[in-house]
């Protein structure tokens, strides 16, 4: 993770295109400026960049059963939960379902836990439009590939 | 069992803040309730699911955007229950 740059993920560690399911891994980084604002003597994982970090897993997630054609974009969160806090150098493992393919958009169910502990989950909604900029196309892309995915899943 | 029109004005009530009362079959969804396109996705959602079809909003927005056709044909309730009404029949059918 990289939190002042929204790297949310590390590595890919399964991807189920039959059940359109990816978990993937990410450890919090032990210093970041984030921390020093959340909060002075209490660094704690912010509750928003979890739920970004759901949504990057999700998107991702949509992205690579859809051979990386359009950009799904974070529209909604629904019943999110914030069951545990978070502290700089933890691993976490992050899983999203889609679990329903709409037109024009999707929904995924996804969580995080750190060891045997349910962190945080929640139901969200992409849209899924055309890719906006070239330039960001290919980050995304490249950022796949940081992941671990193939260029074949492209 | 619930109409097409009692549900999708049901599923209309639960996800907006629009009241039940104030959905009628003339109703224009974005024009006369004032649902959003992010409002219109979670009823969208929940119509997929309820009907077990799958909306085709892509296209009908694109319809729309390029003036192909009217957006009552697609939004006013009556009309997009006559669809729905039409993709359940073709889920059953395939």
């Amino acid at each position: 993770m990289r939190l002042e740059y929204f790297q949310m993920l590390d590595e890919v560690e399964s991807l189920d295109r039959d059940r359109c399911a990816i978990v993937v891994r990410s450890a919090v980084p032990e210093r970041s400026p984030v921390f020093e604002g959340h909060f002075p003597g209490h660094p704690l994982m912010p509750g928003v960049l979890l739920l970004e970090t759901m949504a990057q897993a999700s998107g991702y997630l949509i992205l690579a059963v859809e051979g990386f054609r359009r950009m799904p974009f974070f529209a909604r969160a629904k019943e999110a939960n914030f069951r545990n806090f978070v502290r700089p150098g933890e691993a976490l493992t992050i899983t999203a379902v889609r679990v329903h393919d709409g037109s024009g958009f999707a929904v995924t169910k996804a969580s995080i836990v750190r060891g045997g502990d349910t962190i945080c989950d929640g139901e969200l909604m992409f849209r899924l439009v055309p890719f906006p900029a070239p330039d960001l196309e290919v980050h995304v892309r490249n950022e796949g590939l940081r992941l671990g995915f193939s260029a074949g899943d492209e | 069992m619930a109409s097409t029109f009692e549900t999708v004005a049901e599923i209309i009530a639960e996800t907006t803040d629009v009241e039940l009362d104030d959905i009628k079959p003339e109703s224009h969804v974005m024009k006369d309730l004032a649902v959003d396109s992010l409002a219109f996705l979670d009823i969208t959602f929940e119509i997929d699911q309820r009907f077990k079809i799958k909306v085709p909003i892509e296209d009908w927005m694109q319809k729309v955007n390029q003036n192909e056709v009217d957006s009552a044909e697609f939004f006013v309730v009556r009309n997009l229950c006559k669809r729905i009404d039409e993709l359940a029949a073709q889920s059953v059918a395939a």
